[in-house]
């Protein structure tokens, strides 16, 4: 099902959450809302699904005004950050809760409920849980009767809120595969929060990087990654190299030393230099638009991670630069560098 | 008169603090738990203090117990059983004592029953709500616990009585709630209301809303939501916060002495008559009676234990 946002605002006291948010999510899609803690994603879900309010604003799930229906009456699967599974059911019973509850007249007989709850377990892979508490599950396995739940009512669309937030490191990223793969099976419009940038671009469709109440930008994995549109998103998605320059008719200045960079169109003023750290060609020197003494080198995996100081920056400006692991740095060494690609934006305040 | 208001003004913790059943003048269970605060973790491996000490400390404390907890509850059940157990028996199927007996139960299920349903209501809107006047409404339900129970017995003799506030109205319809089983009911729902509610607070608030909002994601309504998620959430801290009450109410004296007005075979429960019957020195039948509030005293103990336990693990056991 189709979800469409207009002009959502939301405000805790003088706090805007959301600052008039528009979004389209189409049928099917898998959507990330990426952005960092107080971003108004999580905001944003919850209004989807209707455990919050907006002040004003619109929001329809397959045409129908969401805003005219309460929670229960919206059929949106919800999935918690801490599962909120309920703890005094069994497994079985919290998935089979969405269709016990259920209006007499549409619920299903008790052989029907159970042949579903099996279904849904054997799809997450846990019927073997089946009579467990949730306090006897470890966290992943929480999670996948949490969503194995949220499908029992055969939600329309499927809201995750930080899914795999509260699980370590190697438990988040099978989940993420695991996920995606669920996804293409069922394929329920999904929405899921996140503040990781690495599982937004892993698992999302489209991915829409938020900050302070408003979208920067919406795209897919390839795209916020390759062209941010926004200094923020820039900042947020991957790492970079930030330099603070001046621009003027075209020519860009570090610290009053011209850069043999082109403004690509930039507007004069101060600006901010925006360089991913393997973007960043590290040569002889004497060559590039700019110039550093390696101060420490450190080799892992495929890469080195250099530390360099700039010359002609304000004061010791220092940058980690991502080189190839075939090109031999020594600390002390001089070297000039040169920006691939890189993107300038207007320095705010 | 009872010892418990100090312990109980802790605003998040009344597991840690309650009292024990708190059965007044006439059982000395009543200060067990005063003796001996619950320890809030288990100080097993905390072997710091020397041997000698230790059996000092202990020594001490099992003195102190022994004198003043173990020895009045022994006096008691000596007292009541000095003629014999027939005589005791006697002295129980008296018309007075069955009649404060009776009063006596119909005064707590009629307290329970009210506190109950108050009790959660306040506590469901404090710890699931934010609103203005929250903090003064968490005052507000502290009030019995810091205010003497003579004080509020006398506050429904202002409201009720002949000369109060409401008074020449309530005669004029020939109601009467001083001197009478109502007023006596008034004035333990009064005093036993911060129970149940404050049993409840503390945990739902710990457990918070995001299980109610799952249900209700689910589509159930709200009172799908209450009966099959909420209160089965606190039905330990429930069930801990009604003994408490029940145990207060049964035990009550200073406020319903004030109200009561010490009818015979009318308005004198439990308490009441124990008081009676030691000032006119039917010692035998006096401390009969006290001896079924004592058993009170243990029984809530007991359960009490078996519940705090259930709290602590906040989880069915496995694999039921």
């Amino acid at each position: 099902m189709a979800i469409e946002v207009r002009n959502i605002v939301k405000k805790f006291g003088a706090f805007a959450a959301l600052d008039h948010v528009d979004l389209k999510v189409d049928d099917g899609e898998l959507l990330a809302l990426l952005g960092p803690s107080g971003s108004g994603k999580t905001t944003l879900l919850r209004i989807i699904a209707g455990l919050d309010w907006p002040d004003a604003g619109e929001v329809s799930i397959d045409g129908e005004d969401a805003l005219a229906r309460g929670a229960s009456e919206r059929q949106v699967g919800f999935v918690f950050q801490h599962y909120a599974l309920f703890r005094h059911m069994t497994v079985f019973e919290n998935v089979a809760f969405g269709l016990r509850v259920q209006p007499r007249a549409i619920r299903k007989d008790e052989a029907s409920i159970r042949a579903r709850v099996k279904e849904l377990l054997d799809l997450v892979q846990l019927d073997w849980l089946a009579n467990r508490y949730p306090s006897q599950l470890s966290g992943g396995q929480r999670q996948r009767i949490a969503l194995a739940r949220a499908l029992a009512i055969e939600p329309r669309i499927l809201l995750l809120d930080e899914p795999f937030g509260a699980l370590d490191a190697k438990v988040r990223k099978e989940l993420r595969q695991w996920l995606r793969t669920l996804h293409s099976e069922i394929h329920v419009t999904s929405i899921f929060v996140t503040h990781d940038q690495e599982e937004a671009l892993e698992v999302a469709n489209r991915v829409v990087v938020m900050d302070k109440g408003r979208i920067e930008q919406i795209g897919t994995p390839g795209d916020v990654y390759d062209n941010p549109a926004t200094a923020f998103v820039h900042g947020f998605i991957g790492e970079s190299i930030v330099l603070p320059v001046d621009v003027s008719g075209g020519s860009v200045r570090l610290g009053g030393r011209p850069l043999n960079i082109a403004a690509n169109g930039a507007a004069s003023g101060a600006s901010k230099l925006f360089v991913r750290r393997h973007d960043m060609q590290i040569g002889p020197a004497g060559t590039g638009a700019l110039e550093g003494a390696v101060r420490h080198v450190r080799s892992f995996g495929p890469i080195q991670r250099a530390e360099v100081t700039l010359n002609g920056g304000e004061g010791n400006t220092v940058i980690e630069i991502d080189a190839p692991r075939d090109r031999e740095l020594q600390a002390g060494e001089i070297v000039g560098l040169q920006p691939r690609r890189y993107r300038i934006f207007a320095a705010q305040d | 008169m009872s010892t418990e208001t100090g312990l109980v003004t802790s605003p998040t913790q009344l597991r840690a603090y309650a009292p024990a059943a708190d059965l007044n003048v006439s059982s000395p269970a009543s200060r067990k738990e005063v003796a001996r605060p619950r320890p809030v973790t288990s100080p097993d491996n905390l072997r710091t203090e020397p041997g000698p000490i230790r059996f000092v400390i202990i020594a001490l404390a099992v003195t102190f117990l022994s004198v003043f907890v173990v020895l009045p509850l022994v006096v008691v059940f000596a007292q009541a059983f000095s003629k014999g157990i027939t005589a005791y028996l006697a002295t129980l199927a008296e018309p007075e004592a069955l009649s404060a007996i009776r009063l006596t139960l119909l005064v707590a299920v009629v307290s329970v029953t009210l506190n109950l349903v108050f009790g959660v209501i306040a506590a469901w809107a404090i710890a699931k709500f934010d609103f203005t006047g929250k903090t003064f409404l968490i005052t507000l339900i502290d009030l019995p616990f810091s205010v003497s129970p003579v004080i509020s017995g006398l506050v429904f003799v202002l409201l009720f009585g002949a000369q109060g506030f409401f008074g020449p109205w309530l005669q004029s319809h020939d109601i009467h709630v001083l001197f009478a089983v109502p007023g006596i009911a008034l004035a333990t729902v009064f005093v036993t209301f911060p129970f149940v509610a404050r049993s409840l607070i503390p945990l739902m608030q710990e457990q918070g809303t995001q299980e109610e909002e799952a249900a209700i994601s689910l589509g159930a309504s709200g009172l799908q939501t209450f009966f099959r998620v909420t209160l089965p959430n606190i039905k330990w801290g429930l069930l801990y916060g009604v003994l408490l009450c029940n145990a207060r109410a049964m035990g009550e004296f200073g406020a319903v002495s004030v109200v009561s007005g010490h009818i015979r075979g009318e308005t004198n429960t439990m308490p009441l008559l124990v008081e009676i019957l030691y000032n006119e020195y039917q010692f035998v039948s006096s401390f009969a009676i006290a001896s079924l509030l004592a058993m009170l005293a243990l029984i809530t103990l007991v359960v009490k234990t078996v519940l705090e336990r259930r709290l602590d693990e906040g989880q069915p056991p496995s694999g039921d």
